[in-house]
This record gives C-alpha cells, sequence and structure tokens, in this order.
C-alpha cells in the first residue's frame, strides 16, 4: 500500500498547480483579504468529512475528484488525521454539537453509543431510498456492530477481524506444520523454535504500544480466549482474576521472550515492518495487514506467507471485530449530501472502482465490508492466500458472547462504554510497562484493577 | 549615565513616588498597559473561570446527561490519585532537568562561540537549528529516526561498541523526552548567552588579564556575574513552556510505558480526550495552575528582586 | 545605591584597540575549541539534515536497518505533500503567524513600556498576572475555550487561532519587552516628559529606535511559536483553518510507515521558521542581549 500511496500521487500530478496556488494565494493574502476566502460558490454545497488518515481511507480520498465530477453540486473538503487525533477530535465536535463535519469516520465502538445519544442521523431511510446500495450485502457481523435497535446509524467502509500471519518458508524449513486453528500455547512453541536470538529474526511480533486501540486489541482477545473477562454481570472488575493473570503472563512472557525489539513501542505499523522486513516469523494482528504484507514493493516477504485463524484456548474463536464506517452527526445541515458522498464511498461501485484504478488495485480494495467483494474474481485471484479467512473471521467473531463467562458489556476487543478510552488506555499503559520490563504483570494487573473498579462503580448504581 | 533613582521601577519598594502622582497623570501613564492588560483577562480568563466551574461538575462528555454539581469531590479524587503524584514528579523532572541541562550546555556552547575560529557563523547557523523546527517535527525525528531500535542512528553508531538493540523510549522514556527538549532548548539558551557574552564589556576582561587573572577565575567573577540576568531569563522562559510542553511527550511516548514520561499536560490530555471526564481534566487543570502559581511566585519574585537590586560586578 | 553596572555594559567602544594581540596568542587554543565547536554544531544539527535527506527518498531507501546517505534522489516526496494541497495550510500558517505576532507587539509594546519605563503601581502583580496566565495548561482549558468558540461560531476560523496565539505569546512579549525598555535611558524620557510631548510621541520618536532590535528578538520568537503551535490548531480547526503542523500530523497514519513521505512533509514544515531563523540570527543574538550591543 505504500507503493499504492506513492503512485497515487504521482497519478495525479499536480503539484505545479498547486505550488502556483500557493503563490496566488500568498499573493492574495497580501492584500490582507484574510481567509474565509476559501468559501464555495453559489448553489455548491461543501460537505467536510472527517477521516483516518490510514491508506485506503487516502486512496478514497484520491479517487473524490470522481465524485465531485458527477456531483457537480457537491464540493468535498476533507480534514485528514491520524487515528489518534481523529477520534480525539471527532468525539469532541460530535459530543459538543461542534457541527464541523458532515461526515465523520467513526468505528463499531463508537457507533452504538452515540445512535443512542441521539448524535447520528438514523441512515436507514437513506439506504431504502437510495436503489442498488444493498444493505443487505455488508457483512451481517459487521452491520449489526453498527447498528442501534435494529438501524444502521454508520455505514461500514471496511472492516477488519484479526487472525495470525506465519513465513510458510521458515515453518518449512523448521518442519513445522501450522494447524487449521491453531491454539496459543502451540504458537508460544513455534515462536521458540523460530526465535534466533537477540538481534536475529524473532519469533512472533505482537503489539505492545500503549492505547486501548494498540495492544488491548489483540492482548483482548488473549484474555477472552483464556476465559478471562472485564466485569462479572454485576460489574465488579475482573482484572485480577487467575484467568486474566494467565492471560496476560502469557502474552507479556511470549513478547519478552521471543518478540521483536522495541515491543513496548510497537503498535500495527512497526509489527508491519518488522515483518515485512523479514525480522520475524510470525505476526497476530489485524487482518487488514495482508494488503500491507503482499504488497512486493514493501514487503520482501510477499508471497511466502501463511494465514491461520486467530489462536484459541478456550473458546471456539477469538478473532476481533472493528470497522473504520461513515455516519453523519445530527447537527449537520446538509445530510442529503453528505449520504450522496458516503453512499458512494462505501458503494460496491466504490469497490470496482478502486480495484481496477492502476493506483490502487485490487489488493489495496477497502475488505471486510461487503460479501460481494469475496465474489469478485479479479479480487478472488489476488487474494485467495487470505480473503476467505478474513469473511471468516469476520463472520466468526462473536461480540455478544467473546468471552467464556457472561459478561454486561458487548464488543470483543473492548467494553462498549464509554469510560472504555480511557480505561483501556490507563490499563494498556500498565500491560506496556509490564512488556518494557518496568513492573511485573502482577503489579501491572493490580494497577488496572483499581482503573477498572472504579468505573465499574458507577454501572453498579 | 543611568543611576537607579531615575528608574523607580527598576526598584518597587521604592514606590514612594507613585503617591504624588495625580488621578489624570495615573491614567495617562497607565493606559498603554490597558488593551494589553484588557485582551489577556478576556482571553485567559474567561477561559479560566469556566474551568474552574466545570471542575465543580461530575461531567463526561460522552454520557450526555450526567452532568451534575458535586461541589469538591472531582478534587478529591485528583488528591488521592497515586500516579497523579508520580506524573508531577515527572513533570518537575522533565521541566527542571531539561532547563538546566539546556542552560548548561547552552552557556558552554555560548563560550566556544564567542572566540574567533573559521565558520563561527556557519556553526551558529547549525547549531539554532533545533530551536527553530516544529515540534512535532523534532519529536518524530527523535522518536523514528535517532531512538528506534533497530532502524535508528544512535543505536547504528553504537553498534561498533557493542551497544546495540537499546530500547531507548521503553528503557529511558523521560530521558528520552528530555532528550528532545534539551536539544531544542539548549540553541536558545546558547543564543541568549552569546548575546550576554557580546554584551560583556571588553576592556573589564582586558584589565582582568592585564592584571595576570587566571581565565578561571576571571570567568567565575566577571563572565558569571554578568551573565545572571540572561541565565534567570532563560531559566524562566524554559521553565514556562516546558512546564506545559505536550507535542514531544504526545508524539514519543504517550506518556508511557505506563506512566513513566507522562507530565501533567499530557496526563489532563488523557483525562479530557481519552475519558471526556471534563470535571475530573478542569479539576486537575485548576490544580496544577495553583501547584505552579505557589512555585512561580517564590522563584519570580526572587528573580524580580535580583533584576531590580544591585548587582556588584565584582 | 550606587551607579549600576549599565554604565559599565554601554562603553563597548571602548575595547577595539586591545583585540589584536590578544587573539594572535590565543589562536593554537582557537584552533582546537573551533574543531570542538564545528563538531557539536554538525551533531546538533545532524537529524535536520537527515530529515532533509530523507524526504529525497523512496520509501524503501528511507527505512533500512543500515543507513543509507547513497541513494537515487527523487522528488516524489514532494509531489506527494504538494498534491495533498499543502497550500491552505501554508496560507493559515502565514495569516496566523502574521497577525499574531503583528497584534502582539501592538499591544505588547505600549503595555510593556508603562509597567518598565512609567511608575505605576502594582506593576510586579500585573507582570506577575501576565505571566501566570502561561501557567495554566493549556489542555486543561481547552475544553472551555472549544465551547466558548463553538458558541460564538468561530470554531474552524484562522481568526480564532490569531487571537488564541496573541493571548499565548503576549506575556512572554510583555515581560522580554520589559527588559528592553528598561535600557533606556532615563533622562532621555525626562526629557521628553518636561517638554509636554505627548506619550505615543515618546515611545514612537524616542524609545523605539532605541529598543527596536528587542523588539525584533521578540517579534521572531512570537513568530517561531506561532508557526510552531500544535495543539491549539489541532483541536479548534478542521477544513478551513488548519496550519502547518496539523498538515504535517495528516501523514502520520496508524497503518504503514510512510517516513520519507512524512520527512517531506516535515521538512516544508519546518522550512519557513528555519530560514527565518537563519536570516535573522545576528538581530536576534543583537536584539536578546538587551539593547546593550548597538
Amino acid at each position: 500500500m505504500r507503493g499504492a500511496a506513492r503512485r497515487r500521487w504521482q497519478r495525479r500530478g499536480r503539484a505545479p498547480a498547486v505550488l502556483g496556488a500557493v503563490l496566488a494565494s500568498l499573493a492574495l493574502l497580501a492584500g490582507c483579504s484574510g481567509a474565509g476566502a476559501l468559501g464555495s460558490a453559489e448553489g455548491v454545497e461543501t460537505v467536510t468529512v472527517a477521516i483516518v488518515s490510514n491508506p485506503q481511507m487516502e486512496d478514497a480520498i484520491s479517487l473524490a475528484p470522481e465524485f465531485e465530477r458527477e456531483n457537480p453540486g457537491i464540493r468535498l473538503r476533507f480534514v485528514s488525521l491520524s487515528e489518534n487525533e481523529a477520534r480525539a477530535k471527532i468525539t469532541a465536535s460530535v459530543a459538543t454539537g461542534g457541527g464541523e463535519f458532515d461526515v465523520v469516520m467513526v468505528s463499531n465502538y463508537e457507533t452504538p453509543q452515540w445512535a443512542q445519544n441521539g448524535w447520528l442521523t438514523n441512515l436507514e431511510p437513506y439506504m431504502a431510498g437510495t436503489p442498488g446500495y444493498d444493505r443487505a450485502d455488508f457483512i451481517p457481523t459487521v452491520r449489526d456492530s453498527l447498528s442501534f435497535q435494529g438501524a444502521m446509524y454508520s455505514v461500514p467502509f471496511y472492516g477488519e477481524s484479526s487472525f495470525l500471519m506465519y513465513r510458510k518458508d521458515l515453518f518449512e524449513q523448521a518442519g513445522i506444520q501450522m494447524p487449521a486453528q491453531p491454539t496459543w500455547p502451540q504458537i508460544a512453541e513455534f515462536a521458540a523454535r523460530l526465535d534466533q536470538g537477540e538481534g536475529r529474526q524473532r519469533g512472533i511480533c505482537l503489539r505492545g504500544k500503549p492505547g486501548w486501540g494498540e495492544v488491548m486489541a489483540p492482548l483482548d482477545t488473549v484474555i477472552n480466549t483464556f476465559g478471562g473477562r472485564w466485569y462479572d454481570p454485576q460489574w465488579r472488575a475482573q482484572l485480577t482474576s487467575p484467568e486474566v493473570r494467565n492471560a496476560v503472563q502469557f502474552y507479556v512472557d511470549l513478547v519478552r521472550q521471543h518478540g521483536q525489539p522495541g515491543a513496548s513501542q510497537s503498535g500495527f505499523s512497526e509489527c508491519a515492518t518488522q515483518f515485512g522486513q523479514g525480522q520475524v516469523a510470525m505476526w497476530y494482528d489485524a487482518t487488514s495487514a495482508a494488503g500491507t504484507v503482499e504488497d512486493p514493493t514493501e514487503s520482501t516477504v510477499a508471497g511466502r506467507i501463511g494465514y491461520a485463524p486467530a489462536p484459541v484456548v478456550a473458546t471456539p474463536s477469538s478473532g476481533w471485530l472493528y470497522t473504520w464506517s461513515l455516519g453523519i452527526p445530527q447537527t449537520s445541515p446538509r445530510k442529503d449530501a453528505a449520504w450522496r458522498f458516503m453512499s458512494w464511498m462505501t458503494s460496491k461501485q466504490y469497490i470496482q472502482r478502486a480495484g481496477n484504478d492502476p493506483g490502487i488495485g485490487w489488493t489495496s480494495v477497502p475488505p471486510g465490508s461487503r460479501q460481494s467483494t469475496y465474489q469478485i474474481p479479479q479480487y478472488q485471484q489476488v487474494a485467495n492466500a487470505y480473503a476467505p479467512l478474513i469473511l471468516q473471521g469476520l463472520q466468526r467473531a462473536n461480540q455478544e458472547q467473546p468471552t467464556v463467562q457472561p459478561v454486561p458489556y458487548q464488543g470483543v476487543q473492548f467494553v462498549r462504554i464509554p469510560e472504555f478510552q480511557d480505561l483501556g488506555t490507563r490499563v494498556s499503559q500498565q500491560i506496556s510497562a509490564a512488556i518494557a520490563g518496568q513492573i511485573t504483570v502482577d503489579e501491572a494487573l493490580e494497577q488496572s484493577q483499581n482503573y477498572a473498579e472504579t468505573v465499574g462503580e458507577s454501572y453498579q448504581r | 549615565m543611568t543611576t537607579t533613582t531615575e528608574r523607580p521601577t527598576a526598584a518597587p519598594e521604592n514606590t514612594g513616588g507613585a503617591a504624588m502622582i495625580d488621578r489624570a497623570e495615573g491614567w495617562r501613564r497607565r493606559g498603554p498597559l490597558l488593551p494589553a492588560l484588557v485582551f489577556t483577562i478576556i482571553v485567559t480568563q474567561i477561559p479560566f473561570i469556566l474551568t474552574l466551574y466545570y471542575s465543580l461538575q461530575s461531567w463526561n462528555l460522552v454520557r450526555p446527561g450526567s452532568q451534575e454539581f458535586v461541589w469538591f469531590s472531582n478534587y478529591g479524587d485528583v488528591f488521592t490519585d497515586s500516579q497523579f503524584r508520580t506524573v508531577a514528579l515527572n513533570t518537575v523532572i522533565m521541566t527542571l532537568g531539561s532547563v538546566l541541562i539546556a542552560v548548561v550546555l547552552g552557556l558552554l556552547l555560548a563560550l566556544l562561540l564567542n572566540r574567533q575560529f573559521v565558520g563561527r557563523g556557519v556553526v551558529r547557523t547549525l547549531l539554532i537549528t533545533p530551536f527553530l523546527i516544529t515540534p512535532v517535527a523534532a519529536a518524530l525525528l527523535w522518536k523514528t529516526v535517532l531512538l528506534d531500535p533497530t532502524l535508528g542512528l544512535i543505536n547504528f553508531v553504537l553498534t561498533p561498541f557493542g551497544g546495540s538493540g537499546t530500547e531507548w523510549i521503553s528503557q529511558y522514556p523521560l530521558a528520552s523526552v528530555m532528550a528532545a527538549l534539551i536539544w531544542q532548548w539548549t540553541p536558545f539558551m546558547m543564543l541568549l548567552l552569546l548575546a550576554g557574552l557580546q554584551s560583556m564589556p571588553t576592556d573589564q576582561l582586558e584589565a582582568a588579564r592585564v592584571d595576570g587573572a587566571s581565565a578561571w577565575s576571571t570567568f567565575r567573577e566577571l563572565t558569571l556575574p554578568h551573565l545572571r540576568r540572561f541565565i534567570e531569563l532563560g531559566v524562566v522562559l524554559g521553565t514556562i513552556y516546558l512546564v506545559n510542553i505536550f507535542d514531544q511527550v504526545y508524539m514519543m511516548t504517550q506518556g508511557g510505558p505506563g506512566v513513566a514520561s507522562a507530565n501533567l499536560p499530557f496526563y489532563i490530555y488523557q483525562r479530557a480526550f481519552l475519558g471526556f471526564d471534563i470535571g475530573q481534566s478542569a479539576a486537575m487543570g485548576v490544580v496544577v495552575v495553583i501547584l505552579t502559581l505557589i512555585a512561580a511566585n517564590f522563584a519570580l519574585r526572587l528573580i524580580f528582586k535580583s533584576f531590580s537590586g544591585e548587582q556588584e560586578a565584582a | 545605591m550606587a551607579v549600576t553596572t549599565d554604565t559599565e555594559e554601554r562603553a563597548p567602544e571602548t575595547a577595539g584597540g586591545a583585540t589584536e594581540p590578544r587573539r594572535q596568542k590565543r589562536s593554537a587554543a582557537n584552533v582546537w575549541l573551533g574543531v570542538i565547536a564545528w563538531i557539536v554544531g554538525i551533531a546538533f544539527f545532524f537529524p535536520v539534515f537527515w530529515m532533509v535527506l530523507t524526504s529525497f527518498k523512496q520509501e524503501t531507501d528511507a527505512y533500512t536497518t543500515t543507513p543509507k546517505i547513497i541513494f537515487e534522489p527523487t522528488l516524489e516526496q514532494y509531489e506527494g505533500v504538494f498534491s495533498a494541497g499543502v497550500g491552505p495550510y501554508l496560507v493559515n500558517s502565514v495569516i496566523a503567524t502574521v497577525f499574531s505576532t503583528l497584534f502582539v507587539l501592538l499591544l505588547g509594546i505600549p503595555a510593556a513600556f508603562a509597567v518598565s519605563l512609567r511608575p505605576v503601581k502594582k506593576t510586579q502583580d500585573v507582570l506577575f498576572f501576565f505571566i501566570s496566565t502561561k501557567m495554566l495548561p493549556v489542555v486543561a482549558v481547552i475544553v472551555p475555550i472549544y465551547v466558548v468558540v463553538n458558541q460564538i461560531g468561530m470554531l474552524d476560523n484562522i481568526w480564532t487561532l490569531v487571537i488564541l496565539y496573541t493571548g499565548m505569546n503576549l506575556p512572554i512579549a510583555v515581560w522580554m519587552m520589559r527588559s528592553f525598555f528598561l535600557e533606556v535611558p532615563g533622562e532621555l524620557l525626562e526629557q521628553a516628559s518636561i517638554d509636554g510631548a505627548p506619550l505615543w510621541r515618546t515611545l514612537r520618536e524616542i524609545v523605539l529606535p532605541i529598543i527596536s532590535p528587542g523588539i525584533f528578538a521578540t517579534a521572531l520568537i512570537c513568530v517561531i511559536f506561532a508557526w510552531n503551535e500544535f495543539f491549539f490548531a489541532v483541536n479548534l480547526t478542521a477544513a478551513n483553518a488548519g496550519t502547518m503542523p496539523v498538515f504535517l500530523v495528516g501523514f502520520i497514519t496508524s497503518e504503514g510507515l510512510y517516513w520519507a513521505q512524512l520527512s517531506a512533509a516535515a521538512t516544508l514544515a519546518a522550512l519557513p521558521v528555519i530560514i527565518a531563523g537563519w536570516v535573522a540570527q545576528n538581530k536576534l543574538v543583537q536584539g536578546l542581549s538587551f539593547g546593550a550591543v548597538k
């Protein structure tokens, strides 16, 4: 995708024009006209879109001029920020009714909560009024995760589960056979056997970077499948239970003993580099990684990668469920125009358009949103190695009951309560410190339990 | 030339003259101050009063209808939060440590640059660049280019000496952030102190040399006293900016691992933009202001005294 | 109280003839110290140099375990950054920086004048108030500011940043300029006062020329801080009023490392102020020396 991003800019090739525009606007500035001159002409609606600056979203931005050509009455303005900034900003704006945005990128964590708060627009009437949009085509678990009381409040751009990537060539050399459904103890054993020691190729890459969307995502799936949970049905925190202790100890030991260097600072991007440069033998992460590591322009191991479902222990499946989706804040006065753009970006036609684009290509189309994507022959051809596993992972992700024992909350790799962003991040910082070896797992979990208890108390009332 | 009696403000305890000034004259003299004062009050105090108000509320932004008046319970939570104390200590270490190291390094560099050598202007240009660079870019630079365990330049340079593979940011998080801060602020201190050195009266130095004073005693008895105001100004400006530093912590470590490199601004940011706990973050903000004001009150008044009091240059 | 040290400070011209023999004597030591200075200077600059170098690389050359110095340079990253629409961000940064600095000077010069040259009661308290406003962490007030700005419909408006940056830099500017004003000889003002000249004329005709290097230094510092400010900018702007640091952050993605492109964006974001600083460094030193070097 890195290559795709570069080609994308080349394709547009407007650099000289932009330079000219800069000079022109600076000249304008000299005349002291001020800002606000960036407004729009008569009869044209400007739709402001807040978006997370991940590669597939950037691809969509590069295709957006086509949408503007087809819809002369609508101009698009994108605010593209990295995940943390985007999330903080979008939440603050939507919660206070800031109204800067007509379309916001949110996930299945926010959508049901915000729908309940009345902050997002019910999209069912819009979908019903758009022929050929085909709501039923969305992967059912993804669709449900974006619904509140049966109605969708945001529409998925892409969805992901988690799975295990491994180097087929190294496994063959070592004479290891990856089981169809691996378990975590097996993975730990493989990691030990493939680990060549410090400064050389390590066994596995696992996230260790603080952040509820970083280390907590894979770790939560491990906790779930080890039989742990955040809360019992009475909202009593469970982070010091034996199951959680075992799970966290396992994760921390695995990454400390056979994991990548700089583990406590690695997230998705760092692991993508490590795995793509052939420095680790396995990587457990988001299914969206497949597009990156199979791209020969940025990965030296493309074509030598095998895929396996998320490893389990006590649950039948353990993959997470995550989706970046588009919603319309209630405050937007341009809902029709906003929907026109959203329906374009999440349509079947968009996937065809992106796949056939020489600058994007079929490996980089947004996956995990529509079932029909997986029936496109060209996509099947390039993504055969992993696409069925992604679809299966998404279909099996169980957000209602991800744990062995009952829980009062929803969500696989998060607890869908407003406090979780803060709680998850605080806990993740403790875990990250344990991975860095600064505190023990027990100390990390004691502290985490305190945080979780404080949050739990407010739900016990 | 100038005696202190002609500049009464330089000696604030000497306010006797002000009593004699009549009302109109008072306004005439105060007038120029008012626009700035009014502007500052509006821009800074309205948000602050709102912060005070919010700090008495229990209010989570992402739970509509959760807003209620709770008196001082947010403050109670702040003071019982053991992490808050860790983070406060981090802030003190990060601020004072960076400022002091930057001043010392800046002084050494200024002394170097105060001499004649080939390409002095070029070296100064190279040296001031870190101060000019956008902090966000500087933080990315340190995190990615310099300190990355496998791909960073520092480990690459250390490899021949057997020092490769150090995970700087996870093992020494506070020091890593401070290194980036020192890298950015040393040039400023250097410039300030260089300005001080260049305003040194050369005849004094010459006289000392003729008297056969050693370089060290000249430095200690002439140069350092002369530089005192510059050092103080540097410390004050540096402290004011670094105590509220956010970009580097946010970009480099996100306060981690644990809260090992979190400072108060970052900690408050987490409460406000991850927890969306407006009441709690407002209370923390108020506590921070009060603590800094107490500390600053002592420090600043001390400096005011030294600014206005007489300075016997050896 | 005796005559202050200011007297001696203001007599550098008497030293002119004495420097020549000293320079010869110390030349050997100076060569060594010059070498050290060069090494330190290069070390300080090297990260910036590397960033600029990286911005001319392909992504595959940018992230290697053995750093690459020799590579085939490309302008691809800059093309990418420019086609991502750097224009409006650059214009916004220029507006925010130029106007906030102008406002700071407009408000700050009279204020610094009042608190330094003219005896006003409670001068210290006023100064302390100014500086104390810098101690409130911006993160703590960002929500109230957001709410207020939202109420008055000024979100995503570059003039909001102009106002906030003015407020942000004003206290420091007053503080710095006060020390420059203190350098103005008192009798000059006394003279003007006796002549019955209006205050603004005293200021314009007598004081400003003397302290103009100091004002220039203050302005440059305001420019640096305003241009590089990130937190207000990222939280209070959206599509219309984003500044260069916000643009830069838009190149950080949580999925994949694009260090070469990020370097190009960072170089562009930092370049205007770096150039301004380089060009103005002599003035800065001159100004910071409290007007003593004229």
